[in-house]
């Protein structure tokens, strides 16, 4: 019989066993990387502030994506609930992407703007002081730690060697950037918007003073989400490209 | 001369071993004072501390007895009985993890307020010790057990099986310990960073090659059906690993990376891995349990050679592409959706081959499920298989994943696979090893296998119906409109109505982890040698295999 081959010499069956693994992959993610719909351009988009991407490397160090979702999928209910659905640019910029699986809490891909900045730093020192029913952990301890920005220029680079289009002047100035988003009306601020467009700047834990917090950063984060593309003007059909 | 010769590569096995261990406790020692980031420092002294305790173990035992215990004797049981004994140790750890953060989800208060308490955290934990620390350790011990006794050769290598055991204890004692601590890539299933990636892909490579030296060791011609299965979980796993775990990090003195994929890509590419990671990690090296312990339990033969070959390629090949079904109506491309979905549904036919193989087995020995509970868990696992594996091809459908993507009736569906299947068939092949690897006349108590049996099915039972009810009414709840036209319920009033359905599985898997520490006392007194009380009503089979023989004479 024929599969004698692979039950006598164990290396047969191991090349065997690689060949026959390897192609489902190599359909399905290859072509994600030159078809149009997956590299598509948006206008919009941009790299996430130094303050955004330290908020986010909390949001994925905290593991919200075990609840939250962001991805709003193409159906009526979910578009009425959360907002347009989600396009493949608008995750452009995710090392890795947080599409999440479950939603014990909402999705959060367009959470941004729909709260304020002070129903989010309550929300996360005690969600059921605003929302009785929930049953979100409290996070009290991020509006008392320091956002560490040791590194922000190193993971800044990093981000950029995978892909991310940091200018060197964005680098140069991450550290900047940083308390430049928590100073509002400041010189800085608009040096730093001039750079990321449509990012908000403000005091975002509602504490006073200049060091910012790991509050600050998680918020700056949740209110950017989904606002970069600017849906009255987006055409689905027609072309996107900046 | 010989002897000679081989007295010679033993010493320098043991002097190279030695080596690496010293390099692995320098490694650790640099890491410790050179990382900025405290937790990490954490990871260096563990490491210089599995690095020193290794050395220490390699020098007492080249000196004092002349190699690793039983050097001289047929196989090497060593490893697989710490591989054994940490599974039930890890297994029984990430099941009250996983109770905790049931009770979390019902009474939010649990969360402590704390970052090492708090859900995010510690739902990781959960998956990982019981997929990678309660499962891999399975899957070690019983790869190791087969490879030996179906090839009648000892396994490869000196001290490698050794380091294969204790290093991935090491990993995950490494990976479990970040994510408490806040160290996590951020992908499902592959949370480890870039430096527990790496230590694990070396434990994985020497794994592979101790199991393909044994194969190349071997008497037999043939190479059994379960070492098929065995042999692609682990190549699959590798290259699944390595890919999806890409990764640049910020510095060498920090655990901080990112992933070089984004968006769509990196979703495909995490999908492509967490969905095989089920099919490979938790599906084929299981069925190689399954193809070896059903047959070896029940005293018959594998119900069709001719169905092995068919079930074997065919889930391989087909599993790969199974993973975009976690992304219907996402902003992944339409075509590779229906691929996945189209995957997904064939996947159910060469899945139901290989119940049907496993459970055909028991013909002419049907009895046995009412007179030995260990058939019993060994056969209902394939069950739960059977059904879970209809469900998702089912979940698969895009119409259908549209209401119970999102919802509890994922973690139903994965828990009627990982508890009914992944556990239960564990269990079974735990109950079995135990007496044979101790060299005892049976398991210290039938009965209290049994007692295991019930509670856990019990268990199980309320876990999945609970998950199929609240996840059924939250999906249906999200897409609810009223008769004007707007959504009729808000977000937080289907979190509300989880509620009862939360306590329910919490119960569920409460009940799962009392007959985890049954089974716990149970080993432990077989281990200790503690004569079996009920020995009269335990089959031949269950006796050491030097033990069985005594007995037939």
């Amino acid at each position: 019989m024929q599969h004698e081959v692979f039950e006598k010499n164990s290396l047969i069956l191991l090349i065997g066993i690689l060949l026959v693994v390897s192609v489902g992959g190599i359909v399905q993610i290859a072509p994600l990387f030159w078809v149009e719909s997956t590299i598509e351009q948006v206008k919009g988009m941009r790299p996430y502030t130094p303050l955004e991407q330290a908020g986010r490397d909390i949001y994925i160090r905290e593991g919200c994506y075990g609840c939250h979702s962001q991805m709003v999928r193409t159906l009526r209910d979910e578009v009425e609930r959360y907002g347009h659905y989600s396009l493949a640019a608008e995750s452009m910029y995710d090392h890795p992407f947080q599409w999440g699986s479950k939603r014990t809490g909402p999705d959060l891909a367009r959470v941004g703007g729909k709260y304020s900045d002070q129903w989010h730093a309550e929300h996360m020192i005690n969600p059921r002081s605003l929302v009785p029913e929930s049953i979100m952990p409290g996070y009290p301890w991020l509006g008392e730690s320091k956002l560490d920005t040791e590194d922000i220029v190193a993971r800044l680079k990093t981000l950029k060697l995978v892909g991310v289009p940091y200018s060197d002047e964005m680098i140069d100035k991450a550290k900047q950037d940083v308390t430049a988003q928590i100073t509002p009306d400041s010189r800085q601020a608009r040096e730093m918007l001039r750079r990321y467009p449509k990012a908000k700047v403000g005091k975002f834990d509602g504490k006073a003073g200049g060091e910012p917090s790991e509050l600050d950063a998680l918020i700056a984060y949740l209110q950017v989400l989904g606002t970069l593309v600017d849906f009255a003007t987006f055409d689905a059909s027609g072309p996107n490209l900046r | 001369m010989a002897a000679r010769g081989v007295e010679e590569r033993a010493a320098f096995a043991d002097a190279m071993t030695l080596i690496c261990t010293l390099i692995g406790a320098a490694i650790g020692l640099a890491v410790l004072l050179a990382a900025r980031d405290p937790a990490m420092a954490f990871h260096g002294l563990l490491f210089a501390i599995a690095g020193s305790l290794a050395a220490i173990f390699v020098l007492k035992s080249s000196f004092e007895t002349g190699g690793p215990s039983q050097a001289g004797s047929q196989y090497m049981d060593g490893p697989i009985k710490v591989a054994a004994i940490a599974a039930l140790v890890w297994g029984i750890a990430g099941f009250l993890v996983g109770e905790v953060i049931a009770w979390q989800l019902a009474l939010p208060a649990l969360n402590l307020d704390l970052p090492w308490t708090s859900f995010g955290r510690l739902r990781p934990l959960h998956t990982s010790a019981v997929i990678f620390a309660f499962g891999g350790n399975v899957l070690l011990a019983t790869s190791f057990y087969v490879v030996q006794r179906t090839c009648h050769a000892r396994l490869a290598g000196r001290w490698a099986p050794w380091f294969v055991v204790w290093g991935y204890q090491l990993f995950i004692a490494v990976a479990g310990t970040g994510y408490v601590l806040g160290i996590t890539q951020g992908k499902e299933y592959a949370e480890p960073e870039w430096y527990a990636d790496a230590w694990l892909t070396i434990v994985w490579v020497v794994y592979l090659l101790v199991f393909l030296g044994t194969l190349a060791r071997r008497k037999e011609p043939h190479i059994y059906v379960a070492n098929w299965f065995y042999l692609a979980f682990i190549v699959t796993i590798a290259m699944l690993h390595l890919v999806n775990n890409a990764t640049i990090p910020v510095s060498l003195t920090g655990p901080k990376s990112y992933i070089v994929y984004s968006g769509v890509q990196d979703a495909m590419t995490q999908w492509w891995y967490g969905h095989n990671a089920v099919g490979f990690f938790l599906t084929a090296g299981f069925l190689g349990i399954m193809y070896y312990f059903i047959p070896k339990r029940v005293e018959r033969p594998i119900y069709s050679y001719r169905l092995s070959i068919v079930h074997f390629w065919t889930l391989i090949f087909l599993y790969i592409w199974a993973g975009p079904h976690h992304l219907h109506y996402t902003a992944l491309p339409d075509w590779a959706q229906t691929l996945g979905m189209t995957f997904s549904v064939m996947l159910w036919m060469p899945s139901w081959g290989g119940m049907i193989n496993g459970l055909m087995t028991l013909s002419g020995a049907w009895d046995k499920l009412r007179t030995d509970p260990v058939v019993r868990l060994l056969v209902v696992s394939v069950a739960f298989y059977g059904m879970s594996t209809f469900e998702g091809p089912v979940m698969s459908i895009k119409s259908v994943n549209s209401l119970s993507h999102y919802t509890d009736w994922t973690i139903g569906h994965v828990h009627s696979g990982a508890l009914g299947w992944v556990a239960m068939v564990s269990f079974g092949a735990l109950y079995c090893l135990v007496p044979w690897l101790w060299n005892r006349r049976g398991l210290y108590s039938m009965r209290l296998v049994e007692w295991h049996f019930w509670i856990a099915t019990l268990g199980i039972l309320l876990y999945i119906t609970a998950m199929w009810v609240s996840g059924i009414t939250q999906g249906l709840m999200w897409r609810a409109y009223d008769k004007l036209g707007f959504l009729q319920y808000s977000f937080i009033e289907t979190v509300e109505a989880m509620k009862p359905y939360y306590v329910i599985r919490a119960v569920g898997g409460l009940l799962f982890l009392c007959g985890a520490l049954i089974m716990g006392y149970n080993i432990w007194r077989t281990v200790r040698g503690d004569e079996p009380v009920d020995v009269a009503d335990q089959p031949r089979i269950a006796a050491a295999p030097a033990l069985r023989v005594a007995a037939a004479q």
